[in-house]
């Protein structure tokens, strides 16, 4: 191990890539600074700068004992002002021209939309070539209108928007594809400080609750919650569509009793001392989809690389925002006013999952909020049998063609595996809502199933 | 007297500030520490559930945070955090191309409303209907057929600006005194030279009046139209602050707003005096 240059440097952590490579591939580990570069890149880095360093000294002895006579940050460094290793390593990583490079991505501030956030301070766009501006937006609506207009390329948007968008749902009808989920889990219900003795739903009637939009899986979840518990949503409580911030102003002006909101705000009535955190929306449904990540079809038809890309970019920001060792960086990448805009508190409570329930309790759960980008198929057909179920579709719905047209597996999975994950096999999978099953394949006998549910 | 009376006025101002300031302090102070809490639950919690510090910022904690923005207004970190100073001059920006756009519409607009008894009987209806619409209302429309946000932002200072200028022309024009009117026709004038020499003087006042009013509504309509679009403005500085729940800076964008406001408006009435004339 001649040309394993100086091994105390090799303890930082980032270098588990230099191991299985041959020869000089240590090389540049030390010259990286630590931060969000995956073991991908690295790789791919350290094979650019060997493949230079062997045709400048082709002769493996001359090469050791340069490397041996210089040491290999020296090396690196001398490469990379003789020639520009980070620009090879790009086209090395491009498998594509890309048509357009400077994006604009929209996003509400919610933790939901943590990957597309964290990837712009952490520089997981740049490391595609792309330079996105994310631009933040004051609502579904407009994060809607503005994606269909084409100001946005791409947006954050709930996972059941554009499904609806493609059928025409409170919008004109334009085809919407999800590459990728953004999170799971990551919501709760909260209620006002006044209610902390009533926690059983079943004494809930009457009472007004917020969510964020009609097309969201909070209003599916609060709803299904509610009607598990007996209560009908549209008879016996009030719900009303608030934009998130000003749930906790009306939380505060007892204008509503609580709201089923993104972890972010409700945590923030926890940490104004307003609301108390009544159940996480993973006690509903542990692995629900929650945002999307959304693009329209045109854009990813006329601009494949882009798209591809922008949908890599996304997914290795994923990839390093599910690991919670990660989570205590990415707070604070996405605490500023130029993305969320919230006390850095709130959001480290929200992503490492240590937070306090409001009550006076402390409460660790690491699965609160996750970050998942499979876009199964079966996330899609359950959302259309809420819809159904709440009469936001009538007639007959095409369950499955409208999930494979919109939530996009294969695309994922490509990413996925660009990316050095391993995507699932299966497009579909069931799962168990509150001790319920769904099975994907009967989605009409499931609507049928319930109770309570809208008549038509 | 006057000199005395402008004092007195000073005095009477800078004490009702005082008032106001100390009556401030006083509603928001702390009600002290909440006792018998987790240490490591307080530590998750913020000032409002531990310290008992009120929801809404006192005059110190306003007045700190303003010495910061002015200190420097002009930073840019980004597409969604900017300075107040870009913030504003954004603000700014977009109210004068509406505004500039209301002006040459409703001032021609309104001579021919003013000057034709026709005309003015024929509009009179749409006038009276377009009017009174809040720009909120208008924005999705816009925002649905123009199909980008910005130019639909100019679009709703556009239409809310138009009005009280295109009335206050034609009201201006059509109640020239008849007398000049007839002493100009006798004179043997030109129909347009008329209209520059004689009537566009006569009724100065009253259009400058009407821009006067329109320049307030443009300005007011800015802060809801960024609201709503968002991206930049000081209406988009307020929202964003507002997502945070920090009052503070709200109550700061308020005050500036209306420091703005007061700039455009006696900006304006500064050109009224200058083509006020003696009768």
């Amino acid at each position: 191990m001649t040309d394993r240059l100086d091994p105390r440097r090799h303890g930082q952590g980032l270098c588990s890539c230099c191991g299985s490579e041959p020869a000089d591939s240590t090389l540049s580990c030390e010259s990286v600074p630590s931060g969000a570069l995956s073991a991908s890149e690295q790789g791919l880095k350290n094979r650019v700068e060997n493949a230079l360093l062997r045709a400048i000294l082709p002769r493996a002895e001359t090469r050791r004992a340069f490397l041996k006579a210089v040491g290999g940050a020296t090396a690196a460094a001398a490469l990379a002002e003789v020639f520009p290793v980070a620009t090879a390593t790009e086209a090395f990583a491009e498998t594509g021209k890309l048509e357009k490079k400077k994006l604009a991505v929209g996003f509400i501030p919610i933790t939901c939309a943590t990957p597309i956030i964290m990837a712009a301070p952490l520089g997981f766009y740049s490391k595609q070539g792309l330079d996105v501006d994310v631009v933040k937006t004051a609502g579904w609506a407009v994060v809607r209108d503005k994606t269909m207009n084409k100001e946005y390329d791409a947006a954050h948007m709930l996972a059941p928007m554009p499904i609806a968008i493609s059928m025409g749902l409170g919008s004109t009808a334009q085809p919407f594809t999800v590459p990728a989920i953004e999170n799971i889990n990551g919501q709760a219900i909260c209620l006002a400080l006044k209610h902390k003795d009533r926690r059983d739903p079943a004494s809930w009637k009457g009472m007004k609750f917020a969510t964020p939009f009609d097309y969201s899986n909070h209003n599916y979840l609060l709803r299904y919650y509610l009607a598990e518990h007996g209560l009908d949503p549209d008879q016996d409580v009030q719900l009303r569509v608030v934009p998130p911030p000003e749930m906790v102003a009306n939380l505060r002006a007892d204008n509503i009793d609580g709201f089923l909101a993104p972890d972010n705000i409700v945590q923030r009535a926890v940490f104004d001392g307003i609301g108390f955190i009544h159940i996480l929306s993973k006690e509903i449904w542990n692995g629900h989809p929650c945002c999307a990540f959304a693009a329209s079809q045109a854009f990813a038809t006329e601009m494949p690389n882009t798209y591809a890309a922008l949908l890599r970019a996304l997914i290795e920001a994923s990839a390093y925002a599910s690991k919670p060792e990660n989570r205590k960086q990415i707070a604070e990448a996405i605490a500023p006013a130029n993305y969320l805009n919230a006390p850095l508190t709130v959001l480290e409570q929200v992503l490492t999952g240590t937070y306090a329930d409001g009550l006076g309790g402390v409460k660790k759960d690491p699965d609160r909020v996750t970050f998942d980008p499979f876009p199964w198929e079966s996330f899609a057909v359950w959302i259309l049998t809420q819809m159904k179920r709440w009469g936001q579709v009538k007639g007959d719905v095409d369950y499955d063609g409208i999930a494979r047209k919109v939530f996009l597996v294969t695309d994922a999975a490509k990413a996925m595996k660009d990316a050095g994950l391993t995507p699932p096999t299966s497009v579909s999978k069931g799962f168990t809502i509150m001790g319920k099953p769904f099975d994907p394949s009967q989605p009409e006998a499931y609507v049928n199933s319930f109770k309570i549910r809208k008549a038509g | 007297m006057s000199g005395s009376l402008t004092l007195r006025a000073a005095i009477v101002s800078v004490a009702l500030f005082a008032v106001f300031v100390l009556g401030w302090h006083l509603a928001t102070r702390s009600s002290g520490a909440t006792s018998g809490m987790d240490p490591e639950y307080a530590k998750l919690m913020g000032a409002t559930a531990t310290q008992g510090k009120s929801a809404m910022p006192g005059p110190l904690d306003v007045a700190s945070k303003l010495w910061e923005h002015l200190s420097q207004p002009f930073y840019d970190k980004g597409p969604n955090d900017k300075g107040l100073g870009i913030q504003i001059g954004y603000s700014i920006g977009r109210v004068l191309v509406g505004y500039l756009l209301a002006v040459v519409v409703a001032i021609p607009l309104g001579f021919l409303i003013g000057m034709s008894p026709l005309m003015h009987k024929a509009l009179d209806p749409y006038i009276q209907i377009l009017k009174p619409i809040s720009p909120l209302a208008w924005m999705p429309l816009a925002l649905y057929t123009i199909k980008d946000s910005s130019i639909s932002a100019i679009f709703v200072i556009f239409i809310c600006a138009v009005w009280p200028m295109l009335i206050n022309t034609a009201f201006g024009v059509a109640s020239v005194r008849r007398e000049w009117i007839n002493v100009a026709r006798t004179l043997e004038v030109g129909t347009l030279r008329r209209a520059f020499t004689v009537v566009l003087p006569a009724a100065a006042p009253t259009i400058l009046t009407g821009m006067r009013i329109s320049i307030g509504i443009a300005w007011l309509v800015i802060v809801a139209a960024e609201m709503l679009v968002g991206g930049t403005g000081i209406g988009y500085f307020v929202w964003n602050e507002w997502n945070n729940l920090s009052i503070t800076n709200v109550i700061i964008a308020i005050l500036l707003i209306g420091v703005v406001g007061m700039f455009f408006d006696q900006l304006l009435a500064r050109v009224a005096r200058l083509v006020t004339f003696p009768e």
